[in-house]
């Protein structure tokens, strides 16, 4: 493998590949400061699918979009460790991430069409990020575009090479996308809630896709969603992600069995399925908070209905429920019994 | 549920809407986008209709047409007996009294400069006679409350709330001109999940207390279970399905219906390994320019033959009150139809 970042000092091939510890973001606006991650640590390895959950302005997008270094500094303001196979990438210079990026980490996000330019062919959007990459000549970069468009199962790819987005559906603008992506061989795939804007059949064809071409090239996936059937339909492992914290982060198995949050907890009864008719659903009174005035103590607090004195002064640290499942609750074991063989 | 017996409010036949969309090219044929085709549906007094599809099948073109913000093409639509399509001017504007929408983003339709006490007194500022105007006040401050609001929200602006909130906001709107009727247009797709609850809820509760009808439509097919009594299922125009919510959900006889709640995310982890794939639905919908003959469904549909192809199946009644617009809707019904919904082992047989 020929690739860019490989000849950066910090490069270490047996480093994980993502590996992200107490990143810290923050924007200072006219109305405060908003704290929108808040020290968060995880590690995401080769060939896994990382699932993060949050509701709008848990701070799950922004979370990486620092880690491939596209929050806007100021207003932003980034600290903490993100490691791309031990190359650090808080406060790298632009030439080292613009290595990292692409060909370590590609992004793409939930709202296809907009991401894309109008004004030129899909074709030469994905063309233009293989010749980036390798310098390709045009026409062998629009040969591979194709081959591309191909790989991520767009019918007849030679003809659609001359489209442009506003021809294509929202399924197809996102499958382009992952042709973009793909186009610089990346070793993790950033997804932001790839599927939001599109209907449950091509939701279902895309992560489909996603799972297929992890499967052919080993490919790491971060998927941000805010739905937990997206969770359980692709990821390995999850993080739950509330104002700022990852609040647990387990196995997907283990965190459907036995969430060990109070939010986790409520998030899963507050969904409907549909496979269960409930006459009324649960609820979680309020509303996430305000980032500039987080709650003290547990920033749940306020709507947890397990809450004690203890979670409004004390932030709780993580504690372990099982390997690999930890929660950062202080009554993590004991807030109420697992429905014990509900998902078994 | 509603009681059997019951008149229909809203009585639809034959709705249609096409919308010219130009020539094909410069001396082309006129070309027309038919967004309805030939709609019929009921819904009665103090019930809740379901109404999915996905992204371009005609849902959103029902609810402004059963509004009067469109002009049908053809069809029938009858509000509590009358047919409302030959009303005069003023008899319209009534009619709005009594229908009332909750739209989908509560972020564009509650107005930036107006305080929620202007938005929710507005209907009675249109309809003069609903309330006197020394009520407003205290009229306010109980659907606030009733909302989930606080009477001091009153003087706030729409900016100084969540969206959740907000969508409180156009509720309370929606209830001030005391309607019969609401079309709910993707009410909570715009919310977060724990959000999403408390307002589904409360659509819930202010049905019982107001005896008011639904049309409810959605593209979350789960939030759909839990709130519709029964649900109708269009496709590029057309209804496949429709049906009590649960006969629907569980006994599935098109193809599509089924297909549609194949593709929901499962609600748990375990065994999706054996699972992928299982009724995924290949391709896209076709256009709606130019629909595919016979069953529009029929180039994604697993058990298509010949007769798809060239004959649109009429919606029949198949049982308990569900009806279907699939050829082969009785033989899905029958034993096999009775395995889960996750996609039809039915053979391709050319």
């Amino acid at each position: 493998m020929n690739r860019e970042y490989g000849r950066h000092p910090g490069f270490d091939p047996d480093a994980p590949l993502l590996s992200v510890r107490d990143l810290r973001v923050r924007f200072a606006t006219h109305q405060g400061s908003f704290h929108a991650v808040n020290g968060i640590d995880y590690d995401v390895s080769g060939g896994e699918t990382f699932g993060i959950l949050g509701e709008s302005g848990s701070g799950k997008s922004v979370s990486q979009m620092a880690a491939i270094g596209i929050v806007k500094c100021p207003p932003g303001q980034v600290s903490g460790s993100v490691r791309f196979r031990g190359i650090e990438l808080v406060g790298a210079s632009e030439p080292v991430r613009r290595s990292v990026r692409g060909q370590g980490i590609a992004m793409i996000f939930q709202d296809a069409v907009t991401s894309l330019n109008p004004s030129l062919t899909v074709g030469f959007q994905i063309a233009e990020m293989y010749r980036v990459r390798t310098g390709a000549d045009r026409r062998s970069a629009l040969d591979r575009a194709a081959e591309l468009m191909d790989r991520v199962r767009i019918p007849s790819a030679r003809e659609r090479i001359g489209s442009y987005p506003h021809q294509l559906s929202g399924g197809m603008s996102q499958r382009v996308m992952i042709a973009m992506a793909l186009a610089q061989n990346p070793d993790v795939l950033v997804a932001d809630e790839p599927t939001t804007a599109l209907d449950v059949t091509v939701q279902r064809q895309i992560l489909s896709l996603l799972r297929e071409l992890q499967k052919e090239s080993g490919l790491a996936i971060v998927l941000i969603t805010h739905d937990l059937g997206v969770i359980a339909e692709i990821a390995d492992r999850v993080a739950v992600m509330y104002a700022g914290r990852i609040v647990e982060c387990a196995p997907v198995e283990a965190i459907f069995r036995n969430p060990s949050h109070p939010y986790t907890a409520a998030l899963m009864a507050s969904a409907p399925q549909i496979d269960t008719e409930e006459a009324r659903l649960k609820t979680i009174g309020g509303s996430p908070p305000v980032l500039s005035r987080i709650p003290k103590g547990c920033a749940f607090h306020p709507r947890c209905s397990h809450a004690r004195d203890r979670c409004r002064s004390e932030l709780p640290a993580r504690s372990g429920i099982s390997d690999g499942h930890f929660s950062a609750c202080h009554f993590a074991g004991s807030f109420g019994e697992p429905e014990s063989d509900a998902y078994a | 549920m509603p009681d059997g017996e019951a008149a229909p409010i809203l009585s639809v036949s034959g709705l249609a809407k096409s919308f010219p969309i130009g020539r094909n090219g410069l001396l082309g044929p006129r070309r027309t986008l038919k967004a309805v085709a030939g709609v019929d549906f009921e819904i009665r007094r103090g019930e809740t209709l379901g109404l999915v599809g996905e992204s371009g099948c005609g849902k959103s073109t029902v609810a402004r047409l059963v509004a009067r913000l469109q002009e049908p093409t053809a069809g029938e639509i009858r509000f509590d007996g009358r047919d409302v399509l030959g009303l005069s001017k003023e008899e319209t504007r009534q009619l709005r009294r009594r229908i009332q929408i909750v739209f989908q983003d509560p972020y564009a339709s509650l107005n930036p400069r107006m305080t929620v006490e202007e938005i929710v007194s507005e209907p009675w500022r249109v309809f003069p006679g609903i309330l006197e105007r020394r009520r407003w006040k205290s009229r306010v401050a109980e659907l606030l409350s009733r909302v989930g609001l606080h009477a001091s929200d009153a003087a706030r602006f729409p900016h100084q709330f969540s969206g959740g909130q907000r969508q409180r906001i156009s509720i309370a709107r929606a209830l001030a001109p005391n309607p019969e009727f609401i079309i709910c247009d993707e009410p909570v797709s715009a919310l977060d999940v724990s959000v999403q609850a408390q307002v589904i809820n409360l659509l819930a509760d202010l049905q019982d207390d107001f005896r008011l009808s639904y049309l409810f439509i959605a593209h979350d097919l789960s939030v759909v279970r839990h709130v519709c009594d029964r649900v109708m299922v269009m496709y590029l125009g057309r209804i496949a399905e429709v049906g009590p919510t649960r006969r629907v959900y569980e006994r599935p006889t098109h193809p599509y219906t089924r297909a549609l709640l194949a593709s929901v995310p499962r609600s748990n982890p375990v065994g999706r390994e054996e699972d992928q794939g299982r009724g995924m639905l290949e391709g896209e919908v076709p256009s709606a320019i130019d629909p595919p003959p016979g069953c529009h469904f029929h180039p994604r549909c697993g058990i298509a033959r010949a007769r798809c192809r060239s004959e649109a199946p009429e919606l029949r009644a198949a049982s308990r009150g569900q009806r279907s617009a699939c050829h082969f809707a009785g033989y899905l019904e029958s034993g096999e139809a009775a395995a889960s919904p996750r996609g039809p082992s039915v053979s391709k047989d050319e």
